[in-house]
């Protein structure tokens, strides 16, 4: 199986990084969000309730660093379930179903492929930040910590995609959850602390994971949290790669299945 | 050992549409198996089973001896597959294409890229094979596609309508290749809706109407058994058909006349030819603008067997 999703995972990479009309909005639109939140939110931290180190409040780009890579790699589990459902429009996917490989190291391949793919949109927003002065506060290791979350993250999100694709079979129906990316972003404490969410939207944040992926890789980069954040932001994220690693798994079976 | 067989091979959708109600195959190794059917018939479900994609509903089948239900994984590693619309992935090129292929099959990668090489400059795209599939025409990716099917060298190869849509010319260079599959050994099961691609290339054919296999055997016993040869006959002006008809029915039994053509006789032997016509009618003092022997084609032994002629019938046929 390893070969088999190997050589399926550099030819995903391949075909990704050729097809930049795909690869520009995991990076433009999280960046420009970015630009815009700090911009014109960087009094909220000022507002009680924002976490402070050592007293201070953390400048406010650093602490939107982990929102925009969040947002990033939840587009990117976007982008995989296009490619995915793409391929079973165009056949290719009954190519690789028809090759004696495990079945299984289709899913995996992607995945693999995803995970790659997070480094790179991780290392553009880590580049954005060293270019405008965020300081990575635990550094190096800080920075092993932010690709470890945010690859199974990638993972994880990408498996969501491949089973929209693998059960709905079609492009159109995958990008239209692409909203979704938003409510799932903005009902978590990615662009901002829990203590300042109202109710509901507190109590959902409290519940969703990528509460969890982004003050994991928020802790090491603003020195926030410690490591409970990390390991919680570990959990949460190898959590999501798991589960629907296991659902695409399942689509997969389940496509083979009706033929 | 057959290369192909199946018994009371069945597949039902949901909804209970039986697409395949139950065919019986037998195709020896080496063997060109055409199998002919209109849009509908169930050949591309026939396939998918027989390729593992789809699992029978009903009955058995083996491919290289190996059970396609219970032993897929054995059947994917001993055939090669063209499925319909050549279906290759437009960004990557030629020559990657054909290593991922030989990766998948398991092939080791000084290996791979010697066999590659030599089947990329088999199928003439030794020029292409660094540029995008995006840019390739129509016969270039069916071309390429059947390069793919033979990296591992199967000893079953599968080609769903490997020529619809493709001009003359690529047409004939891809039956190019598959007769000299045959000479090498390997067995093709090819289905098509060209009657002429089957009568060419086929040493037997099936054709199948509704998800049954309503005829089977060599292209010239089907025609032989379709009936015989017949005369067309277009006369001078002035030369009267019923006299013609009355003097031609010496040879045959006369045929309602078709298109242009004054007279049709469905000849009672193989043996008698157009001399023995223009014999007969210049005995009668009738004077021919054309003559002409008609033998039966497939289309006649479809329509036969089907109650009507197959879709398409006309590109194929000359």
């Amino acid at each position: 199986m390893t070969g088999a999703s190997l050589a399926l995972a550099r030819r995903a990479l391949l075909v990704t990084l050729r097809r930049p009309q795909f690869l520009a909005p995991l990076l433009i639109f999280p960046t420009l969000l970015l630009a815009v939140n700090t911009g014109g939110l960087s009094q909220a931290t000022a507002l009680p309730g924002f976490p402070t180190i050592d007293g201070q409040p953390p400048v406010f780009f650093d602490f939107q660093l982990a929102a925009a890579m969040s947002q990033s790699l939840l587009l990117g589990g976007v982008g995989t379930g296009i490619a995915v459902a793409l391929e079973l429009e165009m056949g290719f996917f009954e190519r690789l179903v028809a090759a004696p490989i495990p079945r299984v190291s289709i899913v995996f391949g992607r995945l693999l492929a995803a995970a790659v793919i997070a480094c790179l949109q991780l290392t553009w927003f880590v580049l954005l930040g060293v270019i405008f002065g965020a300081g990575i506060y635990d550094g190096i290791p800080g920075l092993l910590i932010v690709y470890g979350i945010g690859a199974l993250a990638g993972i994880g999100f990408a498996g969501i995609g491949v089973t929209l694709a693998l059960r709905a079979g079609n492009a159109s129906t995958v990008q239209g959850f692409f909203p979704l990316v938003f409510v799932i972003l903005f009902l978590s404490s990615a662009f901002f602390p829990e203590a300042l969410l109202s109710s509901p939207a507190d109590v959902i944040a409290h519940y969703n994971p990528l509460s969890y992926v982004a003050n994991g890789m928020r802790a090491p980069i603003i020195g926030y949290g410690g490591t409970k954040a990390v390991l919680e932001g570990f959990a949460a994220a190898f959590g999501l790669a798991v589960l629907f690693a296991a659902t695409a798994t399942h689509a997969l079976r389940g496509r083979l299945r009706a033929g | 050992m057959l290369a192909i067989q199946a018994n009371g091979l069945q597949r039902a959708f949901k909804g209970g549409i039986k697409a395949v109600g139950g065919i019986d195959l037998s195709i020896e190794q080496g063997e060109i198996y055409g199998f002919l059917g209109p849009n509908g018939a169930g050949k591309t479900t026939t396939v998918r089973m027989l390729v593992t994609l789809l699992l029978p509903t009903g009955g058995s089948a083996t491919v290289a001896g190996h059970d396609v239900a219970k032993e897929a994984g054995a059947v994917r590693r001993r055939i090669g597959v063209a499925l319909q619309e050549a279906a290759l992935d437009s960004l990557m090129t030629g020559n990657e294409l054909m290593l991922l292929q030989a990766t998948l099959q398991g092939m080791k990668t000084d290996a791979a890229k010697k066999r590659c090489s030599e089947l990329i400059e088999r199928v003439g795209l030794t020029d292409a094979g660094d540029r995008r599939v995006g840019g390739y025409s129509g016969g270039m990716k069916r071309r390429l596609d059947l390069a793919m099917a033979l990296v591992h060298s199967p000893s079953v190869l599968f080609l769903d309508e490997p020529t619809t849509g493709l001009d003359p010319t690529s047409r004939f260079t891809l039956w190019q290749e598959v007769s000299r599959l045959r000479e090498e050994g390997t067995t093709v099961f090819l289905t098509t809706q060209y009657l002429e691609e089957a009568d060419q290339l086929a040493d037997r054919v099936g054709i199948i109407a509704d998800g049954k296999i309503v005829a089977e055997g060599t292209p010239e016993a089907l025609k032989r058994e379709s009936g015989a040869n017949h005369i067309e006959v277009i006369l001078l002006e002035g030369s009267d058909p019923t006299a013609a008809t009355a003097a031609l029915s010496s040879l045959g039994e006369p045929m309602e006349a078709s298109g242009k053509h004054d007279v049709s006789i469905r000849l009672r032997e193989p043996g008698i030819g157009v001399a023995d016509a223009v014999r007969v009618l210049d005995d009668a003092g009738l004077e021919v603008a054309e003559i002409e022997l008609v033998k039966p084609s497939l289309d006649d032994v479809f329509m036969e067997k089907t109650g009507h002629r197959l879709e398409g019938s006309g590109d194929g046929e000359s």
